[in-house]
C-alpha cells in the first residue's frame, strides 16, 4: 500500500520523473499520460481556459504577476522529483494516505440495486478530502519563500486543515470565514483558534462563502510581498484550478487502482457532491479519459432547484465571471451574483469550478441537485446503516446515490466520494431535528 | 482626437496636472447622482469617473464596498447608468466621462451591446478592474470601433516586461495603482510615486493618472504634479456617507459637501503641488 501516493505524482507531471514513472507502472495503475492527444485531462490551454472562454485570469493588475509566478513556480515543482518525494511523504505519515475504498454492504441491501462503495476521504487527517490539496500548497508556499499564509473557509474545513499545515510547519496563518458561517460552524471556528490561526469573520453580504473569498483576495492585494493565498476548491484565477485539481486527483487514482484490486476492473458510476467541487473533480478526473464511467455531480439544490433558495450554480446559473475565472454562477439579469442557499455551509457558494462548468457543457459529467432536506435524511440513513456520519455536504452525494441505486442492476458498481466527516455537523443536525443539544 | 486626448492636451498647455473625482452611479439615489454628476465640471473635475455597482468588488476597500451596495439597492443598473451620462452630455460635451467597473455586468449585457450604448450615450473610456491584457480580447476590437479607449491599470507589482505588455493594450491614459493593496486605505509617499513615474514615462507616451489612496487636496496636488492626473474616489464617497440619514437617504447636505471638497482639491492642484 506504500506504494499508493505515487499516482498522484504521476497525475502531477506532464512528464513524470523516471522514478515516478516506474513506480506507478511497477503497480499497474494503467493511469493516462496527460501529453496523449485526444484527452480530457489535458486542460486547460496556456492561457488557462478550459473550452470555450472558461476559466482564465480575471484579477487585477496587482494580482497578475503574482499569478504568473504562481504559475511558474507550480510548473517547477511538478518537474522536480524532489517536490513528488516530499508531497508522497506527508500524505502517507501525515494526512494518513491512502484512504479505503468501502463496500458499503448494508448501504447496498437498503438501496437494492447497484453495489455501492464510499472512497473514505473522511479519514483523512482533519477529517475531509481538504488536506490533499492544501499539504500541496503549503509545500508550495514553503518553496516561494512565503511566510504568511491567508485563506477563506466556507463549513471551516478548509479553514482547518490550512490552519493545521501552518501548524506543522510554523506559519502565519489568517482565515476569512463568513460571519453567517462562523455562527454555524462554532467548533471548526475554535479549532482554528487552537492551531495558532486568526479567524476573521466577514460580515458583507450574507457573509458566507463568496463574501470571505473576497475579503481573502483584498488581504492578498495588500500583502503580496510575503503572502500565500491558500486557495481551496477548484476554482479562483488560472493556475488554482488546474493545481487543486492536480492535487485532490490522488483520490481517482486510488479509487481507480483499489476497484481494479477489489473487483478487476473500473467503476460503472462515480457520484460527489459539488461546491466549487474540489472533491468532485479530484475523484472524476482520473477517469474522464475512460467513457464507460459516469460522473454525477451532485450540486446543492437548497429548498429545491426552483425555489430561489439553492446553490446549483450549474444547473440554475450561468455563465459569468467572479473571483478570477469565467465559470457558471448564481446572478441576476443584470450581472449581479446572487446569495446562494444550502444547508451545507461547505456548498453554500454562488460559483463553481470553471472545469466542472466545461464538463457540463461538452456532456462528460452530469450535474444534478440534491435538497437540505434529501441530504438530511441521507445523513442518517448512512450514520444507522454504516456507522458512517458523513458531513452534511458529502450527505448530498448519499441522497442522489441511493436514489438512483435502485434502478441500477446489482453488477453496477457505484462508487459514492465522501468527502468529510459529519460531527462537525451534529448541532445543524440536530437544529433540524428539533433536538436541543 | 478624442475628448480624453483633447483635455489632456489642453491642460498640458496650461501647465496642470488633471483632477478625476469619482462617484458610484445612484449612490445613494439616481437623483443625487445625477446632480453630483452634473455639477462636478463646474466645482473642477477634468475628467469624471463613474463607478458602476457591483455585487462583489473584491479589488475595493469599505468605502466602496458600501457606495456600491447603496447604488445596487437604488437600482443601478447599466442602462441607468447609460441614462446618468445621457442626461450629463446635454449640458456637457467636453468633460471626458471614465466608467469604472468589474467585468461580470458587462458580460451579462453583451459586449458588442455594452460597447455600443457606452459609446451612444458619451461615455469615453473604460476601466475594467478584473479585466488584465491576458483576458482583453473579448473587448478589444468592440471598444476600439466604438471609440472607446481601454484604461490600463499599472500596479507596483507590474515589472519591466510585463509592462510593456500591458501598455500595448492600453489608450486613453494609464492608470497607475500607487499602491499595492485596495482602494481607499493606505497611500503612497511622494518619494514612491518620483521613483515609480520614470519608469512608466520611459515606456509610454500616454498621460499617466495616479490613484488609490489620494485623500487630501496636498496629496492630489502632488500626484497631478509628479503624474498628470490625479483620482479621488473613496475620499469622496466617505463624505458623501457621512451627509446621510439613519436610512441612508441624501440630505440638504449631501451634494454640496461633495463639491466643497472638490472645490478645494480643485484649488490645490491648480495652485501645484
Amino acid at each position: 500500500m506504500d506504494a499508493f501516493p505515487v499516482p498522484l505524482l504521476y497525475r502531477l507531471t506532464t512528464r513524470p520523473p523516471p522514478v515516478a514513472r516506474a513506480q506507478a507502472a511497477e503497480i499497474g495503475t494503467g493511469m493516462t499520460d496527460s501529453t496523449r492527444t485526444n484527452s480530457l485531462r489535458n486542460g486547460p490551454d496556456a492561457s488557462g481556459h478550459f473550452g470555450d472562454g472558461l476559466g482564465g485570469r480575471f484579477v487585477a493588475e496587482t494580482l497578475m504577476p503574482l499569478i504568473l509566478e504562481l504559475e511558474a513556480a507550480y510548473e517547477a515543482a511538478k518537474a522536480d522529483p524532489a517536490f513528488h518525494k516530499e508531497l508522497a511523504f506527508y500524505l502517507k505519515d501525515y494526512v494518513g494516505r491512502p484512504s479505503p475504498l468501502w463496500f458499503a454492504r448494508r448501504l447496498t441491501e437498503h438501496c437494492g440495486g447497484a453495489k455501492l462503495y464510499m472512497k473514505r476521504e473522511e479519514l483523512n487527517h482533519t477529517g475531509s478530502h481538504k488536506l490533499n490539496n492544501v499539504m500541496g500548497q503549503i509545500l508550495l508556499a514553503r518553496r516561494m519563500g512565503r511566510k504568511r499564509i491567508v485563506a477563506e473557509t466556507g463549513a471551516g474545513q478548509h479553514g482547518v486543515a490550512t490552519a493545521t499545515v501552518c501548524a506543522l510547519f510554523g506559519m502565519q496563518c489568517v482565515i476569512y470565514m463568513g460571519a453567517t458561517d462562523v455562527v454555524r460552524q462554532q467548533p471548526n471556528v475554535f479549532r482554528m483558534k487552537l492551531l495558532g490561526a486568526e479567524v476573521i469573520p466577514v460580515t458583507a453580504g450574507a457573509g458566507t462563502l463568496k463574501d470571505a473569498m473576497n475579503e481573502a483576495m483584498r488581504d492578498w492585494v495588500a500583502n503580496v510581498h510575503d503572502t500565500y493565498f491558500l486557495v481551496g476548491t477548484v476554482a479562483g484565477p488560472h493556475p488554482y484550478p488546474a493545481m487543486v485539481r492536480d492535487f485532490q486527483s490522488v483520490i481517482g487514482d486510488e479509487t481507480k487502482a483499489q476497484m481494479r484490486e477489489k473487483e478487476g476492473r473500473l467503476p460503472d458510476v462515480i457520484v460527489a457532491a459539488i461546491g466549487g467541487g474540489s472533491n468532485a473533480m479530484g475523484i472524476f478526473h482520473p477517469f474522464l479519459d475512460d467513457p464507460s464511467v459516469r460522473l454525477i455531480g451532485v450540486e446543492a439544490a437548497g429548498h429545491g432547484l426552483d425555489s430561489g433558495k439553492t446553490a446549483a450554480s450549474i444547473e440554475r446559473g450561468s455563465r459569468g465571471v467572479l473571483h478570477g475565472n469565467r465559470t457558471y454562477l448564481l446572478q441576476d439579469e443584470n450581472g449581479q451574483i446572487d446569495e446562494a442557499h444550502s444547508i451545507s455551509a461547505g456548498l453554500d457558494y454562488p460559483g463553481v469550478g470553471p472545469e466542472h462548468s466545461w464538463l457540463h457543457e461538452i456532456g462528460r459529467a452530469e450535474y444534478v441537485g440534491a435538497t437540505d432536506d434529501e441530504a438530511l435524511e441521507a445523513f442518517q440513513l448512512c450514520t444507522r446503516t454504516e456507522g458512517i456520519i458523513p458531513a452534511l455536504e458529502s450527505a448530498h452525494a448519499i441522497a442522489y446515490a441511493t436514489k438512483i441505486a435502485p434502478a441500477l442492476s446489482p453488477e453496477t458498481l457505484l462508487v459514492i466520494n465522501i468527502s468529510g466527516r459529519g460531527d462537525k455537523d451534529i448541532n445543524t443536525v440536530a437544529d433540524h431535528l428539533g433536538v436541543t443539544l | 482626437m478624442s475628448r480624453i486626448a483633447r483635455r489632456f492636451a489642453a491642460l498640458k498647455e496650461a501647465g496642470r496636472g488633471a483632477l478625476i473625482p469619482y462617484l458610484e452611479a445612484c449612490d445613494p439615489d439616481f437623483e443625487t447622482s445625477l446632480e453630483l454628476f452634473r455639477a462636478m465640471p463646474e466645482a473642477g473635475a477634468d475628467l469624471i469617473e463613474i463607478g458602476m455597482p457591483f455585487s462583489d468588488p473584491s479589488a475595493d476597500g469599505p468605502v466602496i464596498q458600501q457606495a456600491a451596495r447603496r447604488g445596487l439597492k437604488a437600482g443601478a443598473t447599466l442602462p441607468r447608468l447609460f441614462e446618468m451620462v445621457r442626461a450629463f452630455r446635454k449640458n456637457d460635451s467636453d468633460t471626458p466621462v471614465i466608467l469604472m467597473g468589474y467585468l461580470n455586468p458587462i458580460e451579462v449585457y453583451g459586449m458588442l451591446r455594452f460597447c455600443e450604448d457606452a459609446s451612444r450615450a458619451g461615455i469615453d473610456g473604460l476601466i475594467i478592474v478584473d479585466m488584465p491584457p491576458e483576458e482583453g480580447s473579448v473587448m478589444r476590437a468592440c471598444a476600439a470601433e466604438n471609440g472607446l479607449d481601454i484604461i490600463r491599470l499599472v500596479a507596483p507589482t507590474t515589472d519591466d516586461e510585463r509592462l510593456k505588455l500591458v501598455l500595448s493594450h492600453a489608450s486613453g491614459f494609464v492608470y497607475y495603482v500607487s499602491i499595492t493593496g485596495i482602494t481607499g486605505t493606505r497611500s503612497a509617499s511622494v518619494a514612491d510615486l518620483e521613483a515609480a513615474l520614470p519608469r512608466l514615462r520611459a515606456a509610454t507616451e500616454l498621460p499617466v493618472a495616479i490613484g488609490f489612496g489620494i485623500r487630501t487636496p496636498e496629496q492630489a496636488a502632488e500626484a497631478s504634479r509628479i503624474a498628470d492626473g490625479a483620482v479621488v474616489a473613496s475620499a469622496l464617497l466617505a463624505t458623501l456617507a457621512g451627509t446621510l440619514d439613519a436610512e441612508g437617504h441624501a440630505t440638504a447636505e449631501t451634494v454640496p459637501a461633495v463639491l466643497a471638497q472638490l472645490r478645494g482639491l480643485a484649488k490645490a492642484v491648480r495652485q501645484g503641488g
